[in-house]
């Protein structure tokens, strides 16, 4: 039995989580408003028109401070992956080292290139040139975020590599299987589209602000109706990608989804819960735990298999096994599991001793259990169920939240095509409001993604406890309140300074 | 073309990449020297004005560099990111840290109700400036000294420990003991003030003050006083040590007397561009110095990528493990001292497959063309000198 430093592992996910969360405060709205700035400046210089220039500098400056503080949260994340899971590092840094390079060269050094002949280059090279930066700005950061993307979906569904015994190491056979996974192309588009939507709803929000204000009538105007158009497009992507994305998990991560779910009991014709309230010893009790419920029947098993009599399997069935639907019980794979290593260590032993039939024997077991591999680092069964509560609830926020946007981003545009913007109070105080719901909405989905997926690095092949580095708990305490502190800080410095610049207006654009 | 290729080659090419990663970083960190000499050389508020937007609009090539040369260690070496990053947590956390304080300084500076005060975010600068360089060229000087750690991948398959980790730090400074070793922090303090140099050059070339390009001259003669005698202490201390010398037979890591003078003597061509490179470094200062030349930076620019570059490549070829473990409370010689160095890292054990290494070798093809568009950018941004008359016209300035 491992004597596993349960605390160490803790506070390294915390702090995996909190820095993490922090930068995923800043990225989605990078990765949509540069493209709704793209918009804007195309109109002006299609137009010559110097409103849509006086619009597209208003938004480049929120843009401006929303992406330094999204690049000084991004830094600690790569290097995290080596400070604080080492072991990690090297059973997949073969695979999971590649996108983070080419992220580096294909992409950052074109956003960072790009970006400062947005700012800078107005008065310094030809409108063309400068549009040309703009749209290669947006294009940059969105092609890093597919490539961190990419390495995010290898984690939860890992394929296009073999394991190397000798090694002892993932190594990658094929690159495109990696970039093209299914769970890559889900990821990739449900994780813009829906940025996309938060930045559209902080355009509008801010926009209605103004608007609520009685000034700047024009600029709010058109600032709403290039919103809305491009929240609409992309609301109808992230729904669609959202649904892939569910039945996507069902075959590669069914325990994530039955959590999701909160389905212990496996059935066919299953039920979709949409709205319902867990009892307070939900996640311990494992049995029924709603307070109330809304059922939608057969909906689960539609929304996982396309079909209401499939078999859902829920969380039990993964837990002690259910031999009728040919699923294996933890346990079993559990004891699979340390099949597979100890004849990984047994072939290393044989080896070097020169044991060559020996080595070569343990080599077939192991292979044969491989994808097993990392159950067998577990002490219990239920160190692979994950939080059921949080993710279950945050899948709900996630999905009503982002139904609200859609009808929001249906009505903004009716309204603004006919043009009746003006004069809605109630309107605009719920189009301000929408702006953190929309961050709640974007963390809620990751928190689905990831909260959903413990305790594994890696599907079935790496647990949190054996990727963790060798240090001191204390270590890493020290650093999480570092970054919880600093991130703070620089948290409210940048609402304010935002607040400030909203609060100036496009009028006074230039004054700083 | 790449597939062809022998593991081996493939590994001397990302060790030739990730050198030349690391020596535009210590080139871009002109960034960093500048912001240490923000007090220094500008004495008014529109002085350091001119220097932080001169320099803010360059501090994200050092910044993505940062992240590109730790992803592409990360992808072409991984056992290197594993190692050294677990291991010496404190070091790479400093560092790090260094730089998330930068990332915002220049953007809220200058903000109207910006929380912190601008006195704060030029602190945050001159923070970043000093340790980020010290640290670094610190972290980097322990590939000649060597770290105390140990590798062993058995540990993965350890079910009865209290820890899988395969790679574990000695000590609990983790990393921080660096700073115990002067020949470390002579290579610290060496890329400390060659950025100063360097940062004094870019303000001389880029801005158009008086003040400020007679205070720039004064600070490059400064300056390159400690550079100098800093930089060859470190050169003299790693040239006459004993190096870490692999027999590529048996893989195993021995000391060898003048083993990094050996290399250079044996790759001669690395030597002519690495005396190019000091030549180079030397000129810019001297040019800028006596002619009154505003072209420096380009001579000593060049200069610092081709020998540090050559330095990089010194500690990784010729059979040398580029990242030594060694425990210096071994007696060295000794059998524990022997045993401990076989953890070393070398290009051969920690790379990546053939396979990985073949496809990254397609992705960095795209090098040259990412470097010109970053030239060509650069170009039409700074065909101007930055002046007080731009900033007051300007719309977005730091």
């Amino acid at each position: 039995m491992i004597e596993f430093n349960a605390s160490l592992i803790e506070w390294s996910r915390a702090q995996f989580a909190l820095t993490a969360m922090f930068h995923w405060l800043f990225v989605p709205l990078t990765l949509g408003i540069t493209f709704i700035i793209a918009i804007m400046e195309t109109i002006y210089v299609r137009t010559g028109n110097p409103e849509w220039k006086r619009i597209t500098r208003f938004w480049m400056t929120v843009f401006g401070i929303n992406f330094a503080i999204g690049v000084a949260t991004g830094i600690i994340l790569e290097f995290e992956f080596g400070t604080n899971w080492s072991n990690y590092s090297w059973f997949v840094g073969d695979i999971f080292g590649a996108p983070l390079a080419v992220e580096g060269i294909m992409a950052f050094f074109m956003e960072s290139t790009f970006i400062a002949i947005m700012f800078f280059g107005w008065n310094k090279v030809s409108k063309s040139f400068h549009l040309t930066s703009t749209w290669l700005t947006a294009i940059g950061a969105n092609l890093s975020a597919l490539w961190i993307l990419v390495a995010n979906a290898w984690m939860q569904n890992p394929t296009g590599m073999n394991f190397n015994p000798d090694t002892a190491r993932n190594e990658m056979a094929d690159f495109w299987a990696v970039l093209f996974s299914p769970t890559a192309i889900n990821k990739f588009l449900h994780t813009i589209t829906s940025s996309y939507m938060l930045a559209a709803i902080v355009v509008i929000g801010i926009s209605s602000w103004f608007l609520l204000k009685n000034r700047d009538i024009l600029f709010a105007k058109r600032s709403i109706v290039i919103a809305s158009a491009f929240g609409l497009l992309f609301a109808v992507i992230t729904i669609t990608t959202g649904d892939s994305s569910a039945r996507e998990m069902a075959k590669v991560q069914p325990v994530k989804f039955a959590a999701m779910e909160n389905h212990y009991h496996g059935r066919s014709f299953a039920p979709l819960v949409a709205f319902g309230a867990m009892t307070p010893d939900a996640d311990t009790a494992k049995k029924q735990n709603f307070i109330f419920k809304i059922e939608i029947p057969n909906m689960l098993s539609y929304m996982a298999f396309a079909s209401p009599n499939a078999f859902v399997p829920g969380i039990y069935d993964f837990t002690y096994g259910n031999s009728e639907q040919g699923i294996l019980s933890f346990t079993e794979r559990m004891e699979k599991g340390r099949l597979a290593i100890n004849s990984l260590a047994t072939y290393k032993t044989a080896k070097k001793s020169g044991e060559d039939s020996l080595a070569q024997a343990s080599l077939a077991i192991f292979r044969e259990n491989y994808k097993h591999f990392g159950y067998g680092y577990a002490n219990a069964p239920e160190d692979f169920i994950p939080p059921v509560k949080l993710t279950f609830y945050s899948f709900r926020i996630m999905v009503f939240l982002g139904g609200f946007f859609l009808l929001l981003f249906i009505y903004f545009f009716w309204i603004s095509i006919k043009n009746k913007v003006e004069g809605k109070k109630w309107l605009y105080l719920t189009a301000i409001f929408s702006i953190p719901l929309a961050y709640i909405t974007s963390q809620a989905g990751w928190i689905v993604a990831e909260v959903g997926r413990q305790p594994w690095v890696i599907q079935d092949l790496m647990p949190t406890m054996a990727a963790v580095s060798k240090i001191e708990t204390s270590s890493v305490q020290v650093t999480f309140w570092l970054f919880a502190i600093t991130f703070t800080a620089l948290l409210i410095a940048e609402l304010k300074i935002m607040l400030t610049q909203i609060r100036k207006g496009p009028q006074n654009e230039g004054g700083h | 073309m790449f597939e062809t290729m022998s593991l081996e080659t493939l590994q001397q090419y990302w060790w030739i990449i990730i050198s030349l990663l690391g020596a535009l970083l210590v080139f871009l960190m002109f960034v960093q020297g500048g912001q240490t000499l923000l007090y220094a050389i500008g004495k008014t508020e529109t002085e350091r004005k001119l220097i932080v937007n001169s320099l803010g609009r360059k501090w994200e090539f050092t910044f993505t560099t940062l992240v590109t040369f730790g992803g592409a260690f990360f992808a072409s070496f991984p056992l290197f990111y594993s190692t050294s990053f677990g291991g010496a947590y404190w070091v790479w956390m400093a560092i790090l840290f260094a730089f998330i304080i930068q990332a915002v300084s220049y953007e809220f500076r200058s903000k109207p109700n910006n929380f912190l005060g601008q006195r704060t975010y030029e602190i945050f600068l001159l923070t970043n400036g000093i340790l980020g360089t010290i640290l670094i060229g610190t972290a980097v000087g322990t590939f000649f000294t060597g770290s105390a750690f140990s590798v062993d991948k058995m540990n993965l398959l350890n079910l009865t420990g209290s820890s899988n980790a395969i790679s574990a730090w000695e000590g609990p400074a983790h990393g921080l003991e660096a700073v115990l070793n002067f020949t470390n922090v002579a290579l610290g303090l060496a890329v400390f003030f060659l950025s100063r140099v360097l940062g004094s050059l870019y303000l001389i070339n880029t801005i158009e003050h008086d003040e400020i390009l007679k205070r720039s001259r004064r600070q490059l003669l400064l300056n390159s006083v400690p550079f100098l005698v800093f930089f060859l202490y470190f050169l003299g201390a790693v040239l006459l040590k004993d190096g870490f010398a692999v027999n590529p037979a048996t893989a195993e890591v021995t000391l060898e007397p003048y083993k990094y003078m050996n290399n250079f003597l044996s790759m001669p061509l690395m030597l002519v561009l690495f005396l190019a490179g000091v030549v180079l470094v030397l000129a810019g200062i001297g040019l800028s110095w006596l002619k009154d030349s505003r072209k420096g930076i380009w001579y000593a620019g060049s200069g610092t990528i081709l020998t540090v570059w050559m330095l990089l490549l010194n500690v990784g070829f010729n059979n040398t493990a580029y990242y030594p473990a060694f425990d210096c409370s071994l007696e060295t010689g000794s059998a524990a001292s022997q045993a401990f160095m076989q953890s070393s890292l070398t290009i051969q054990n920690s790379s990546s497959s053939h396979y990985t290494l073949t496809a990254m070798s397609y992705v960095s093809l795209m090098v040259p063309f990412v470097l010109a568009y970053i030239w060509y950018a650069w170009k039409s941004m700074n065909n101007k000198r930055i002046s007080e008359q731009e900033l007051n016209e300007e719309h977005h300035t730091y």
